[in-house]
């Protein structure tokens, strides 16, 4: 199985957001992409909807669920949100989707900016392989890998879909 | 003192993590980094509405400190706070009890209360260090002043408050004046300074007030202001700690200020960019003068900002790699 061209879907998600926006009477929601692969995607996407506007990116490595287990990412950097999040729509971007866990914690990271209006979610993949109730509301492209399998964004100019072997953990 | 190379091992986890922060000696600049970049992501919670993130909920950091102090420890507190964690502070009085009785009887205390992590604060030089070899290996221990040895979490905000005004260390002249011998904060300063490169550390101070051996911290010594201030891009001023001092080190603290306190006058001779800071509590009229530590060149508030986001980066990072040394052992064990 190949994997898809990320500019590809891109166009599609542009697409089916105008679309879910529309439908629920959204207007000008501002965009907040996961670091890192979630910024490159927020990126394109907005070029792709032409709009021209800052973006807030989120680094959720202080609200993580494995902190206990796995500590503290080395290359944390700080969460940079250029607007109000208080009763704001927002637009929540991130490449791959898997546990759900990294959506768990930057929803709670949003929350101490402010109350938003609304959350919409939008990711590149699906791995259809949540462990909590987060599902996108928009996606590019949902697929099933093996459970060593991983999939990774690399950007940001062009964005390329890669596989990975699992390295088998000790 | 430790030699340098004994020490290494005991604040590093197998990884080359920090699992203990006891002085400045011996870590690598790579890692003196990693706490400046980890604390500026910290700066950033501090400016929001919530302050707090969930990172060591559950866990239990205890500030015990044989010696008094306001800004470090509510500093620590608040750090500890935003982590989410819980705190508890301790003031152990330093009675007649020798020092090996003392710190013995307290660590069974604090064993029992079951904390993972220590900040301790002390007035013999390697009281923190002493702690971390004896305390249960999963306890993290953070020095937070002892004795004249180190004071490495006031160094590192000070490099921070360098970083953030100055943008790096390359070509940059830092000046520490005044009471040398007895400042843990110059000795953690001139270890961080060099170990991040800056090319010229001059220490201004009088005779009386340099340690013996002072050069081999790779610093060049002078002993009139005005010659050492000249074309500085930083100026590091240190209290007179008149407590500390046994005998007649000085003729008068008149005649100090006369000599070595920073006036506006004086701070003239340092590039015009230069920026003053103080590890505080400010001596007005004794090491600087008012105009000078309410004026345009100081940070020394700014330094108490950036205090407490470098002690949730250390608190932190500490406790993520007692984490990481846990699941090491762990493995080995299997």
């Amino acid at each position: 199985m190949t994997l898809p061209n990320p500019a590809e879907l891109i166009r599609q998600m542009a697409g089916r957001l105008t679309q879910h926006l529309a439908q629920r009477h959204i207007q000008a929601p501002r965009f907040i992409g996961i670091r890192t692969g979630g910024v490159w995607v927020t990126e394109a996407l907005l070029a792709e909807l032409g709009r021209h506007e800052g973006f807030g990116t989120l680094d959720v490595s202080f609200y993580r669920d494995d902190f206990s287990q796995n500590g503290l990412h080395p290359q944390v950097r700080p969460s940079a949100l250029p607007f109000e999040v208080e009763g704001q729509h927002l637009v929540l971007v991130d490449d791959v989707l898997m546990s759900g866990r990294t959506i768990r914690a930057a929803l709670n990271e949003l929350f101490d900016y402010g109350r938003p209006a609304s959350v919409t979610l939008v990711c590149l993949l699906d791995l259809n392989a949540a462990e909590l109730p987060i599902r996108p509301d928009v996606v590019g492209a949902t697929l099933s890998l093996a459970p060593d399998e991983r999939v990774k964004l690399l950007g940001p100019s062009p964005l390329l879909l890669e596989r990975q072997a699992l390295a088998t953990s000790l | 003192m430790t030699p340098l190379d004994a020490k290494r091992p005991l604040q590093l986890n197998d990884q080359g993590q920090l699992r203990h922060f006891l002085s400045l000696d011996g870590l690598p600049r790579e890692l003196l980094t990693e706490i400046l970049d980890t604390a500026d992501s910290f700066l950033e919670v501090g400016a929001r509405a919530v302050k707090k993130v969930p990172l060591l909920r559950g866990k239990t950091v205890c500030n015990v400190f044989f010696e008094n102090s306001t800004r470090t420890r509510t500093t620590f507190e608040l750090a500890a706070q935003r982590l989410s964690a819980d705190v508890i502070s301790l003031n152990v009085s330093t009675s007649s009890t020798s020092k090996g009785e003392t710190l013995f009887d307290t660590l069974r205390n604090l064993e029992a209360m079951a904390a993972d992590m220590f900040v301790v604060r002390h007035g013999e030089s390697g009281a923190a260090h002493f702690i971390a070899e004896q305390v249960c290996p999963q306890v993290a221990v953070i020095n937070g002043g002892d004795g004249r040895h180190a004071h490495p979490t006031q160094g590192m905000l000070d490099m921070l408050t360098i970083r953030r005004h100055k943008g790096g260390f390359e070509n940059l002249s830092v000046a520490i004046v005044g009471d040398i011998l007895h400042s843990r904060v110059a000795r953690s300063n001139m270890l961080a300074l060099r170990a991040l490169g800056c090319p010229d550390i001059r220490v201004i101070a009088p005779k009386t007030l340099l340690p013996v051996g002072v050069e081999q911290y790779g610093v060049t010594v002078h002993t009139d202001l005005a010659q050492g201030l000249k074309d500085v891009d930083v100026v590091i001023m240190l209290r007179l700690q008149r407590e500390r001092m046994a005998g007649g080190l000085l003729p008068s603290e008149g005649e100090f200020y006369r000599l070595f306190g920073l006036t506006t006058q004086r701070l003239a001779l340092a590039k015009p960019d230069a920026i003053v800071m103080h590890p505080g509590p400010i001596n007005r009229g004794v090491e600087i003068e008012s105009a000078v530590a309410d004026g345009a060149h100081s940070v020394i508030l700014n330094q108490v900002t950036y205090g407490i986001a470098v002690r949730m980066a250390v608190l932190s990072m500490a406790m993520s790699g007692q984490a990481a040394q846990r699941q090491i052992e762990q493995e080995n064990a299997q």
